[in-house]
């Protein structure tokens, strides 16, 4: 065969051509630079300009923040060893993040203490994954449910009783729905309803009571004045929002529902609380929630906020959820009421499940957007991270600081949010994924 | 919804302060320590340190009430206040006493139902402006911006003092004294003016404090005190004489350094054993033990002692005693007799 | 209840019905409801008027009458309001009420602007554009509102140069100088000219006006000539012509009406021309700059919901890139972007509260503020706050559903 082809074609090229390297225009670093920087003149312009700015910031900043004073005791001292290292006192004054670490992260606890905050966190984060990342022994929920109250004891201490008694409730409450339930659906909800609220108000008090001074058991007693710092901004977002998830699901539910009152109750209270300021709010909760209640009862202040930002974020919560409800496909609204199942049993079984999951990154974002408006709270006296800023500066040593403190609350701040957010956009395409 | 009933229940059962009944004082020591009220931060009046202690000429009010009904100057939890929420703190009944350098005026004692137990500090409202700008008096300042704390006194102070000179300023509203600071030396008001106290103590803290000056008026008597609500009087006389034994501590020569010595054994001066419960017992007439005025001055030494550690000549803020002085030394402090 | 069946003979009402009957269960549940609600409003109530009775306070508006004793930095508000601190609460709260509704609508135009431009500069294919405005956006929606008004704020009070640095020194030279004589940039402020209106200058601004209707007619007729015919008028430089031109000739036919009260240094401050104060500078610049960060997002979103065709399709018809966005696809993003939009005009609205960090004169610092601090009247002060607050928010959730319904698909 190749014979005759060798007689009918003149040359036949034996091996490949060696590969070529594309014209220096079109590889490598320069291709990359030509498509992506400078495509367009305007292109061209635009990222001049964009050099432009980032070099102007960085040559302004970069110097600043370079600087060897994390050692330093006060700001006088600062100024000293900038002065000696032959460098202009404008730089910053690393030291009184140092000097001030503990109390820009735990405000006022007792530092002996610190280990019960860190303990917290560990276990608000361990209750946390079951619901964040799913696939978890069916066990590990009860430790879910169980972790407010290991986190509220671990928080303020006090006898160990009162957070069992508060949990026994649930339990009861539980117990009188499945019972009661065989009965009638209605009768099973009411007594689920009923049953704890009595045990709260007549039997838990006596019984933690006597139980405390038969077996002391506890932990020493925190008050919620000592806390401050990023561990008041945490305590106040994190209890508001798991609070406001019950009510925000059920305002939400009020406002999807077909029953008149009910829809304009919800939409009242929501766009009532939508519609006005948080810090309006905090002012309501500092200056003006003792008197809407029996006198005679006196909250601390940062229950009070907890109380407010709580309601507040339920507002927000409902309208996340209420898109939830809303991105459930109808036929499985429909699909329920042809079992026969009762409002309640197509919205646990079937309705809110699935809408919940969708909402989990709208949580989220709402819970990013309230743990940043907890800055809020140094207005009311509050020494949550910005308000320390002011109180620190009041102190001979730091009198006169300023930058370094914002700086470093801004980069704290940035890094919590930031990794929030990452981790709801994830969540985002992941749901997306699922759905196709 | 289950669980705001449940944290409204905890709340009941284990956080609830006690409310702001009568008896005040039975309140107090249900509890097992006093509520008192700060500043949340102002250099020499009241501040944490690095950790986490208050520290302060206010919060030595605090400490010594505290010291007077418990004998332990810690048994004491401090609400920090702004200015916008510390009288509603204090009438709610989330704070038993406020120390917060407050004005004593009469609508605050009167209308805002409150009683002033006495004056920690008498001041008056000042001008700090740098040496550069060539015045020397205040009735030069027309045009000027003046930079103010916003929900003060000093704030109606200045509108009147420019309106009845028929000058005009410019205000600047700042949050607290550590902003107002800020904006001065940045240059983004000419004139910061707030009590000469704090202006002093401001002042001392520059880089270059010489190269700022003091204007020479004085337009508002600022009596500082601690006050409690109106209508316990009870309450109100525990603080009130609290503060009084500091006071008479001083004048009748009782330092923490000697106090163990004096309060051992019946000295030869009456009124100080009278004062220190050896003679007598004052305190039973307030439902106290019979060292409470010992207690008190063990806290934080006498008024001279707290306030030469906490604002005194010695330390960084730098005040000298001038008005508060005691009354024998040419000052207005002058406490009634212990008998 | 129908005579045609015979068992059960007719169905009487029974009060069990009012639970297990579906047809009057949801009646049952919502007077229940109802009823609740109207109990716990009774409680609160009762609460706060036991309360009010025991600290011997009545709720009462009458201080809004009584003088206000304090001094507002002159802006925007006491300048309609002509205030002083004679004047009695009630103006101080309109001072308030007009500063606030300034900030928050010079915030929303900013806001939307910088938002559009990094929204679609976020999507550039220029690498480190999209990446400056992606860190532009993370930086500011992942750190509070609060933190970026504080350090603006600080950066304007200490990045910029005092009046007295525009003085001339002893060597003769000032340390800052005046942008053409005209601007000034101070750290309390921003100075610019004022106009003063002199002799005829209304008949100047009536020349204005009726050029400027003449541009629009003039647009008008070129766009129907290019539906009409197809034939394309030039259209920006002869509309900048017609608005122009008549205003300058007759400026100078009537002599020069209206001149120009330049700012001049003079004794503390700068005085004359239209100062604006650097608390609201910084306070507008945060504002915008956060919402814009969330703006942009919002933007970039609806870009990306218009279909990849439409683009190609406007470039195969030979529509210019930029021309397409603004023609094709922004149009049509708009539907995507309006609702969430809305919302964030109201957030920066209601976070136009944070005044409190610059002390700027908004309605939360003289009303709810100095008024309530020096009055004492609480409840009366944030009652009415609260009020004012949720009413901007309807209309201004009413008037963005206006031009939603606006801008919807024409179905027809």
């Amino acid at each position: 065969m190749s014979d005759t082809h060798a007689q009918t074609v003149a040359y036949v090229r034996e091996g490949m051509l060696e590969q070529q390297a594309p014209p220096t225009k079109e590889a490598g670093a320069i291709r990359w630079l030509r498509e992506n920087l400078f495509p367009t003149w305007l292109n061209a312009i635009m990222t001049l300009v964009a050099i432009y700015v980032i070099w102007y910031l960085l040559s302004g900043l970069l110097p600043w923040i370079i600087s060897p004073t994390w050692f330093s005791g006060s700001l006088s001292e600062c100024r000293e060893i900038l002065t000696g290292a032959g460098q202009s006192t404008h730089q910053a004054c690393w030291g009184v993040i140092r000097d001030r670490w503990d109390q820009l992260v735990f405000g006022f606890y007792p530092q002996e203490l610190y280990w019960r905050p860190v303990l917290a966190l560990v276990v608000l984060l361990a209750g946390l994954a079951p619901i964040l990342f799913g696939r978890f022994p069916k066990w590990f929920l009860g430790f879910s449910m169980a972790s407010p109250f290991i986190i509220f004891l671990l928080l303020w201490g006090g006898p160990i009783w009162f957070p069992v008694m508060v949990a026994l409730g649930f339990v009861l409450g539980a117990v009188a729905f499945r019972s009661a339930v065989r009965f009638n659906q209605i009768v099973g909800v009411l007594a689920a309803i009923l049953v704890p609220i009595l045990f709260w108000l007549f039997l838990a008090e006596p019984i933690a009571d006597a139980l405390t001074s038969v077996l002391p058991i506890g932990l020493e007693s925190i008050s919620s004045k000592q806390f401050g710092g990023f561990l008041l901004s945490i305590v106040i977002g994190v209890a508001a929002i798991v609070l406001s998830l019950p009510l925000g699901i059920m305002l939400a539910l009020g406002r999807a529902s077909d029953l008149f009152i009910v829809t304009k109750l919800s939409v009242g209270f929501i766009e009532i609380i939508r519609g006005v300021p948080l810090i309006v709010w905090l002012f309501t909760a500092s200056l003006l929630l003792n008197y809407f209640l029996p006198p005679g009862t006196n909250f601390d202040l940062t229950l009070r906020v907890i109380i407010m930002v709580t309601l507040f974020s339920a507002a927000y919560i409902a309208e996340v959820v209420r898109g939830g409800l809303a991105a459930v496909p109808k036929g499985q609204y429909e699909g329920a009421d042809s079992l026969g199942l009762s409002y309640w049993q197509s919205m646990q079984l079937i309705v809110l499940p699935q809408a919940l999951k969708i909402s989990i990154p709208g949580i989220v974002n709402t819970f990013i957007g309230l743990f940043k408006d907890t800055t809020l709270v140094l207005f009311i006296g509050l020494l949550d991270p910005l308000g320390l800023t002011s109180t620190i500066r009041a102190s001979t040593d730091w009198n006169g600081i300023y930058w370094e403190l914002y700086v470093f609350i801004g980069l704290m701040f940035f890094i919590a949010c930031f990794s929030m957010g990452r981790y709801s956009l994830h969540l985002e395409k992941k749901l997306q994924r699922e759905h196709r | 919804m289950k669980k705001t009933v449940l944290f409204g229940t905890l709340a009941v059962a284990g956080l609830t302060a006690a409310a702001a009944s009568a008896a005040t004082l039975d309140d107090v020591k249900a509890r097992g320590h006093l509520n008192c009220g700060v500043v949340t931060g102002l250099a020499g009046f009241g501040a944490p340190d690095a950790n986490g202690v208050w520290v302060g000429f206010d919060v030595d009010v605090c400490r010594a009430v505290a010291a007077a009904i418990f004998g332990d100057k810690n048994a004491v939890e401090f609400v920090p206040t702004t200015g916008e929420t510390r009288f509603t703190a204090l009438s709610s009944g989330e704070i038993d006493l406020l120390a917060r350098n407050t004005t004593w005026t009469m609508s605050r004692d009167t209308d805002l139902k409150f009683d002033f137990i006495g004056v920690n500090y008498y001041d008056g409202q000042g001008f700090l402006i740098p040496k550069s700008l060539g015045v020397t008096s205040a009735k030069d300042l027309d045009g000027a911006t003046v930079c103010i704390q916003t929900g003060t006194t000093t704030e109606l102070n200045l509108a009147d003092f420019f309106r009845s000179n028929n000058i005009s300023y410019q205000p600047v509203a700042v949050q607290t004294n550590a902003e107002g600071q800020q904006q001065y030396l940045a240059g983004a008001c000419d004139v910061y003016t707030t009590d000469a106290s704090g202006l002093a103590a401001t002042r001392a803290t520059f880089e270059n404090p010489e190269e700022h000056v003091l204007l020479p008026e004085i337009i508002s008597k600022e009596p500082l005190g601690p006050l409690v609500r109106h209508g316990d009087n009870e309450w109100g006389d525990i603080a009130m004489w609290t503060l009084n034994a500091l006071v008479a501590a001083e004048e009748l020569g009782v330092t923490s350094a000697n106090i163990g010595e004096m309060s051992a054994a019946p000295t030869s001066n009456p009124e100080v054993n009278r004062l220190l419960g050896t003679e007598g017992d004052l305190g039973a007439m307030m439902g106290l033990s019979a060292d409470w005025a010992k207690n008190a001055i063990m806290a934080g030494g006498n008024y001279g002692e707290i306030f030469e550690r906490n604002i005194g000549e010695n330390t960084p803020i730098g005040l000298a005693r001038g008005l508060n002085a005691q009354w024998t030394d040419g000052g207005l402090l002058y406490s009634p007799p212990f008998r | 209840m129908s005579s045609m069946t015979d068992s059960p003979p007719r169905e009487s009402f029974r009060l069990s019905q009012l639970i297990y009957d579906t047809r009057y269960r949801s009646m049952t549940i919502q007077v229940l409801t109802l009823l609740l609600v109207c109990v716990g409003i009774y409680w609160l109530v009762d609460n706060l008027l036991a309360n009010l009775a025991s600290l011997g306070l009545q709720p009462n508006f009458g201080f809004l009458d009584s003088r206000a004793g304090y001094d507002i930095a002159s802006s925007f508000g006491t300048w309609i309001m002509n205030y002083s601190s004679a004047s009695d609460h009630l103006t101080a709260a309109f001072v308030g009420i007009l500063n606030t509704l300034l900030v928050a609508f010079l915030g929303v135009i900013l806001a939307t602007i910088l938002g559009v431009l990094a929204g679609v500069m976020r999507l550039s294919k220029n690498w480190l554009v999209s990446r400056l405005m992606a860190v532009y956006v993370e930086g500011f929606r992942n750190v509070p509102l609060l933190l970026w008004i504080l350090l603006i704020y600080a950066v304007f009070s200490e990045g910029t140069p005092r009046p007295n640095d525009f003085r001339p020194g002893p060597d003769g030279t000032a340390a800052a100088s005046m942008i053409w004589d005209t601007f000034a940039i101070t750290n309390r402020g921003f100075y610019m000219p004022a106009p003063v209106w002199g002799a005829n200058s209304g008949l100047l601004a009536g020349v204005f006006v009726a050029s400027l209707v003449a541009a629009i007619f003039y647009r008008r007729y070129a766009k129907k000539l290019l539906f009409d015919t197809g034939r394309l008028l030039p259209m920006v430089w002869p509309m900048f012509v017609i608005a122009l031109v008549p205003v300058v000739l007759f400026y100078f036919l009537l002599g020069r009406p209206v001149s120009l009260d330049y700012p001049v240094l003079a004794g503390f401050n700068f005085q004359g021309g239209i100062q604006v104060d650097n608390p609201l500078m910084a306070l507008w610049l945060a504002l915008s700059l956060y919402t814009g960060a969330f703006i942009t997002e919002i933007v970039r979103a609806g870009i990306l919901s218009v279909s990849k065709g439409q683009a190609e399709a406007a470039a195969a018809l030979g529509i210019r890139p930029n021309r397409a966005m603004s023609l094709v696809i922004l149009p049509q993003a708009m539907r995507v972007i309006i609702p969430p939009l809305t919302s964030q005009y109201l957030n920066l609205t209601k976070n136009s509260s944070l005044a409190i960090a610059v002390g700027y004169a908004d309605v939360r610092a003289t009303l709810g503020g100095i008024t309530l601090n020096q009055t004492g009247r609480a409840l009366e002060c944030m009652l009415l706050l609260g009020l004012f607050y949720l009413a901007l928010s309807l209309i201004i959730s009413f008037l963005m559903n206006v031009f939603n319904n606006s801008m919807k698909l024409q179905e027809r």
